[in-house]
């Protein structure tokens, strides 16, 4: 914002400042908005077409070339569907929730580093902000189960409010090493910690825990199918968005999509060192080059996401809390320490070994002592 | 450690990896990427495939096998088959069809009137693009578009219609010259 606004008495002085300063605000959320929407509209094209060719399809492919005008033909369609609310909804929650979906998950883009001086706005605590906001969407989520007054609906939020709620815990503990390492809450700030050869916090032992974990965490939070309860079609219809049709549908599952990719957004810049990489420092491209990095980072994030999907089935509701509960928040409180381990080393090396040892030490044990839990048969009635 | 926490999660990530590329790189061979881009690419029908009956000729439209004899019209569940008897000025019988017309709204495609056809006439298409704009007169097909030649039955289905002709009298139908009267 601050970069925009001194180009602009740069190149124009001429231009009053009060203009100055406004399209100094409203230009970058105008560019993240368009950028992030245009990757929204590819995404859901690209997870189709991949998780296609996944279970040997093609995917779409008929409208416009290699069905790359797909989001369109499936954006006039939503819009053009009637708008079902049903008698005994509660009309305004009703109207409400798809809206509050999509706010928080755009509005966590704000301090996503995009580019190399390139921010929305450079909060002092971003990531807090970040964490904050984009758990606010749970409300909106049980809104739209309880307004619908449908018990599927109220399911699917119910476990989504469970979901999220016990998802957040380990999250936080996660990013918690980040800030100790990065010393600063800002999201810019813990960007330029992570310089160096090796400097990304997921080139340590303490990061690759840490961005395990939150990556997890991370498709959990924004409801990605392995954890997508909320959601689970062959079990509750399809949870809270059941009885929502038409645009409200559409604003559903974007705001779910612009989710997953503002998380991703968050796990490049805590731990895949955001726009950094080689070239992002030139001085005149450099902002190109270091939002290739971040655009590239953030596709091998969604990679993960879509590979997830098409691979792992669904969780059952015990089985994803006891993993949240008794696994991710134990081993997330260890990364603490062995991010201490590493701040007392006396050097690199021993740092390296010592919190590494303890990590180590720590998934196994954790892992033994889960092991009953992991691999607990089921046994039915009727089938032997 | 043949089985540690998570193997079951990444053999799967594994086994979704190789479809994924293999889809790619298998050459369109059929066993992986199963699917056939209906219009552009075609599926070849098995020879036991069918649609809708028609009409077998020899050589031309006018020597036809059909003699209106009408057992397909009685044997059809249906009732889809309507066929009138072509007769000459003195009322005399022609032993062919003036008229014969099946419903393909009303046909369900058992095949009945192939199965029970003495003179090898009526049998089943392949043909399964047979949809047409108006919801009655169009789908009344008439006797032009059911009559198909020995050759396109050859191409559709060989085994059979090379068994048929083996095994096929030829019908011993009034040579009084209609073919050309027809005309």
């Amino acid at each position: 914002m601050d970069a925009i606004y001194q180009l602009i008495q740069q190149y124009c002085p001429a231009m009053p400042d009060l203009l100055a300063l406004a399209l100094a605000v409203v230009l970058p959320i105008v560019i993240v908005l368009g950028v992030f929407l245009t990757v929204f509209a590819l995404l859901t094209w690209v997870e189709r077409k991949a998780l296609g060719r996944i279970q040997n399809r093609r995917g779409p492919n008929r409208v416009g070339p290699v069905g790359l005008f797909q989001p369109i033909a499936d954006a006039l369609k939503l819009l053009t569907k009637e708008d079902i609310v049903p008698n005994a909804a509660d009309k305004v929650v009703h109207f409400l929730a798809p809206v509050l979906v999509v706010v928080p998950a755009f509005m966590v883009l704000a301090v996503v580093p995009v580019a190399k001086g390139f921010v929305p706005a450079d909060l002092n605590i971003g990531v807090l902000f970040a964490l904050a906001v984009s758990t606010a969407s749970v409300l909106a989520l049980f809104m739209a189960g309880w307004a619908s007054h449908n018990k599927f609906s109220l399911l699917g939020a119910m476990r989504g409010v469970a979901q999220v709620v016990s998802y957040e815990v380990p999250m936080v503990m996660a990013a918690v090493v980040v800030l100790m390492a990065a010393g600063t809450l800002s999201s810019v700030g813990i960007v330029e910690a992570q310089r160096g050869f090796c400097g990304w916090f997921v080139c340590k032992p303490w990061g690759l825990v840490g961005f395990i974990i939150f990556q997890m965490c991370a498709m959990a939070e924004v409801a990605r199918t392995p954890f997508d309860l909320p959601e689970a079609e062959s079990e509750i219809v399809a949870g809270y968005h059941t009885e929502y049709s038409g645009f409200k549908f559409a604003l559903f599952q974007m705001g779910e999509y612009v989710a997953a990719l503002t998380m991703g957004g968050i796990t490049v810049t805590m731990f895949l060192g955001g726009y950094l990489g080689p070239g992002s420092d030139l001085p005149k491209v450099g902002w190109v080059v270091s939002a290739c990095w971040f655009f590239a980072k953030l596709g091998i994030i969604i990679i993960i996401n879509i590979w997830a999907r098409g691979t792992w089935p669904r969780v059952r509701v015990d089985q994803l809390l006891g993993f949240a509960w008794k696994l991710l928040l134990p081993l997330s409180l260890v990364n603490i320490v062995a991010m201490a381990v590493w701040h007392f080393a006396p050097n690199k090396i021993v740092g390296w070994g010592a919190s590494a040892a303890v990590l180590a030490v720590a998934i196994i044990a954790l892992v033994r002592l889960n092991a009953g839990a992991a691999f607990e048969k089921r046994s039915y009635r009727f089938i032997s | 450690m043949s089985r540690f926490l998570g193997k079951g999660l990444i053999d799967g990530l594994i086994v979704t990896t190789k479809n994924f590329v293999g889809s790619y790189f298998d050459g369109g061979r059929k066993d992986r990427m199963f699917t056939y881009q209906y219009p552009e690419e075609r599926m070849k029908l098995p020879e036991n495939s069918r649609s809708f009956p028609f009409l077998v000729y020899d050589g031309a439209p006018e020597n036809m096998r059909c003699t209106a004899c009408k057992i397909c019209e009685m044997e059809c569940p249906a009732q889809c088959i309507y066929i009138v008897m072509e007769r000459d000025a003195n009322g005399k019988p022609r032993q062919r069809p003036k008229v014969f017309d099946i419903d393909t709204s009303v046909c369900m495609q058992c095949g009945i009137c192939a199965e029970v056809c003495p003179f090898d006439s009526i049998k089943m298409d392949c043909d399964f693009e047979r949809s047409k704009h108006g919801r009655f007169e169009d789908l009344l097909a008439h006797l032009p578009e059911l009559l198909k030649s020995n050759e396109y039955y050859h191409q559709i289905k060989p085994a059979e219609a090379t068994r048929v002709d083996a095994t096929r009298r030829p019908t011993k139908k009034p040579t009084d010259g209609t073919a050309t009267e027809r005309k």
